[in-house]
């Protein structure tokens, strides 16, 4: 056992520090640092930006323009990045269709998404969840039915994150009604703009709307636009679930969240004196930075078993776990460590591009809606319930 | 990175879990404490044999190890199997003992022919390293030792005492603690032995002006302290891991229970009341495993990073062999109380090491202290 990183490892660490110090916009990374929401512009910036230096898609082989990264680069890209305050990329396009469309989608789909993915000409949304299938996907209603050289779709999607940005949705649809449910979806992409679809906006916990209801009435879908088989459809959510999970922990976002919620603390006074000397709240940031040692060290180990090509077990479902309560845990404890200047609601200094004044310290404005916004980490991608189920059935057996 | 063993980490970690999976029990452990010894002189001799004592040092000491990696790969092992023989002395007083250079007491050590204990703590010092009130007088060619030490880990089955005592300062001063070997038969010298809540033993050992010579102090005088704390990150690192070994023990019981035990007609494993207890089990073990790997692997680290990694570590440890244990308990019902059953054995070890070198509490406020600013 080693746990240093290579002459190589550091030296990529190097090159990525560098890469962003010189590249990331002071503007942009001061957004992420201070919890502001991004507008699709930021983010359409930042994946140019990563686009241009052919760093957008680590995972992705090289034939497609992805950069071929092992497990490690991606960690280390991911701390840095993490560090660096950069936006995040958006993982629609990158890390769940495209995956998708390499395995088992047809060369003309893969000649056509996949660079435009690249290039941003598509902004890419998903069409999962409904408001009657939620944790059981595969309860899914939203119907496809084959008319000719189209499908005709019509049904409901929900908590389609930044779907008011997409023009390109991947959708799950039922085509076959006669036999088990898994058994009868499809995977259906679908052109945001085409007739008789509806994006309606869903205001959150914090205020603010990241999420909408996706709504298809009568619209018509070319048969070409079905990836792989008709009613294989599950297995291909099965495969985008398994796979592009190394990142599921969110080690980087912690790391950051950590640093941010340490100079905070020294920063606020309570008392007389820095919250950071406070011991009752010192013991809770220090058992949240102990989980994240160890957790960090969980993430790296399942991430290089899985280069080294074991079969991924319940691993995933418990980083996804452990994972998101740390996070959650972290931006508690920033939100507390606010105190009463957690209060205001500031919706204006929290939206993208506009340079109102915030009441109060840094990060005041942001630290009750983004405690509020990642309630969602527990819920979405298979709450922590429906992960916690699959990891013991795993290990026992049934 | 890495995280796989070496090949000779992975052949030792075989050897000694298959001799313990056909030698040792939890019936042969409770007949053994019944019976009033402290360990079994023949499984102790035949895991020495098997070289266990020996990759607790390294090659300049005269074994064959003696890395992070390779005190958790045996301890995890011994935990694993319950074992209470005295292999944790040898980490310590051991260590203490070989980082002087007193290379013929170590080859007895590591033959399994000689137990030396560390006899540190003393009435009040809770969990204080540099808590010694007991005194070191020099008088011409020798010292006169006085004090009292308790918690002596296998101090009456020791042949040699590891002894701390104060040369100058005040009680909780760093500056100022030496370290003597000390004949555990010797004039002066009484030990009284007391078994453990775990079925280990411990010793209090009560110095009455003992006189040793001069070369008996290890090291400079007074300046025991840094070996002392480093003698204590390994003998953590290894007592971790073996907490580790606890934990995945308690979990197979644990997980075979679960599928055997039928209520209301279907397994108890199918209530998902149970199934979502026993996953976030799951992941703390996880957790746990890496919370050792990280202090295995960060022991040769200078002090700062190193005592951050053993109060990080040893924090996460307690706090999780206290879930183990006691969720263990609650999924096994009122089976998982009982003496006869092995998980008893389990949850009492997982329970006490909390209370060995510091606890949740004293390593929480400690890893706080040590903050990197």
């Amino acid at each position: 056992m080693d746990l240093n990183f290579t002459a190589d490892e550091q030296a990529f660490r190097v090159e990525v520090r560098g890469w962003l110090n010189h590249t990331l916009p002071y503007d942009l990374s001061e957004r992420v640092r201070l919890g502001k929401r991004l507008g699709k512009f930021d983010i359409e910036l930042w994946h140019s930006l990563l686009n241009e230096r052919g760093w957008l898609a680590p995972n992705w082989p090289r034939q497609y323009g992805g950069c071929d990264w092992n497990a490690a680069q991606r960690h280390i890209y991911e701390e840095e990045a993490c560090l660096a305050h950069a936006p995040r990329t958006l993982p629609f396009g990158l890390n769940m269709l495209a995956p998708v469309l390499m395995a088992f989608g047809s060369e003309l789909q893969r000649q056509k998404f996949l660079p435009r993915i690249l290039t941003g000409q598509d902004w890419w949304c998903q069409g999962y969840s409904e408001p009657g299938a939620g944790s059981d996907l595969a309860a899914l209603k939203t119907r496809a039915v084959r008319e000719g050289d189209d499908y005709v779709v019509n049904g409901q999607k929900t908590w389609t994150t930044l779907g008011q940005y997409a023009n390109w949705i991947f959708c799950l649809v039922r085509t076959n009604l006669d036999v088990k449910k898994q058994e009868g979806i499809s995977f259906l992409l679908m052109d945001m703009n085409a007739p008789g679809v509806t994006v309606r906006p869903i205001v959150l916990l914090d205020g603010q709307a990241e999420v909408n209801e996706v709504f298809f009435d009568n619209v018509r879908v070319p048969v070409e636009n079905l990836v792989g088989e008709v009613d294989k459809g599950w297995t291909y959510a099965k495969y985008l679930l398994t796979h592009e999970r190394t990142n599921i922990a969110g080690t980087g976002f912690s790391n950051a969240a950590l640093e941010t919620l340490k100079h905070v603390a020294d920063q606020v006074h309570s008392g007389g004196k820095p919250l950071s000397q406070n011991l009752l709240f010192a013991a809770r940031v220090a058992q949240v930075e102990i989980d994240l040692m160890a957790m960090a060290t969980t993430n790296l180990r399942m991430v290089s078993a899985a280069a080294q090509g074991q079969a991924p077990g319940p691993e995933s479902s418990m980083l996804k776990v452990k994972g998101t309560v740390i996070r959650q845990e972290l931006t508690s404890l920033l939100r507390r460590a606010m105190g009463p200047d957690a209060m205001p609601f500031q919706l204006d200094c929290l939206q993208g591009g506009d340079n109102a004044e915030a009441m109060g310290p840094d990060h005041a404005a942001a630290a009750a809606p983004n405690y509020f916004n990642m309630r969602k980490l527990s819920i979405f991608g298979g709450s922590n319930e429906v992960q916690r189920t699959i990891i013991t059935k795993n290990i026992l057996g049934f | 990175m890495d995280f796989n063993l070496t090949e000779e980490q992975n052949m030792l970690r075989d050897t000694l879990g298959r001799f313990l999976g056909d030698r040792y029990s939890h019936k042969s452990r409770q007949k053994l404490i019944a019976s009033g010894e402290a360990y079994d002189q023949e499984i102790f001799s035949g895991l020495a044999g098997l070289g266990v004592l020996g990759a607790l040092f390294d090659a300049d000491h005269g074994g064959f190890g003696g890395a992070g990696f390779d005190l958790s790969v045996v301890f995890e092992e011994l935990g694993r199997a319950g074992v209470i023989e005295p292999f944790l002395p040898a980490v310590l007083a051991g260590g203490l003992i070989a980082e002087a250079g007193r290379t013929n007491v170590v080859d007895e050590i590591i033959a399994g022919t000689h137990v030396a204990a560390l006899a540190h703590g003393e009435p009040g010092s809770r969990y204080d390293l540099s808590h010694v009130e007991s005194s070191a007088v020099l008088d011409g060619a020798e010292i006169i030792l006085t004090g009292r030490k308790t918690h002596v880990l296998n101090g009456a089955q020791a042949q040699t005492l590891v002894v701390s005592a104060r040369e100058s300062g005040e009680v909780r001063d760093e500056e100022g603690i030496s370290l003597f070997l000390v004949f555990a038969g010797g004039e002066g010298v009484t030990v009284v032995n007391h078994v453990n809540v775990d079925g280990t033993s411990g010793a209090t050992v009560t110095l009455e002006s003992v006189r040793v010579s001069v070369s008996a102090r290890l090291g400079a005088a007074g300046a025991a302290f840094s070996s002392l704390e480093t003698a204590v990150a390994r003998c953590l690192t290894a007592l971790c891991a073996e907490a580790l070994g606890a934990m995945e023990a308690a979990k197979a019981l644990t997980i075979e229970y679960l599928k055997d035990r039928k209520q209301f007609g279907i397994p108890i494993g199918k209530f998902q009341a149970l199934q979502h207890r026993m996953a976030d089990m799951l992941i703390e073990i996880e957790q746990a495993r890496s919370a050792v790997i990280n202090l295995a692997g960060n022991l040769d680290q200078p002090r700062a990073i190193r005592e951050r990694h053993v109060s990080a570590t040893k924090n996460l440890i307690g706090r999780v062999g206290a879930m183990v244990a006691e969720e263990c308990t609650q999924m096994h019902g009122g089976i998982g109380m009982t003496h006869e059953y092995a998980l008893s054995h389990f949850s009492r070890r997982l329970t006490m090491i909390d209370h060995m070198f510091g606890d949740v509490d004293y390593h929480l406020e400690r890893f706080i202290a040590l903050r990197v600013r």
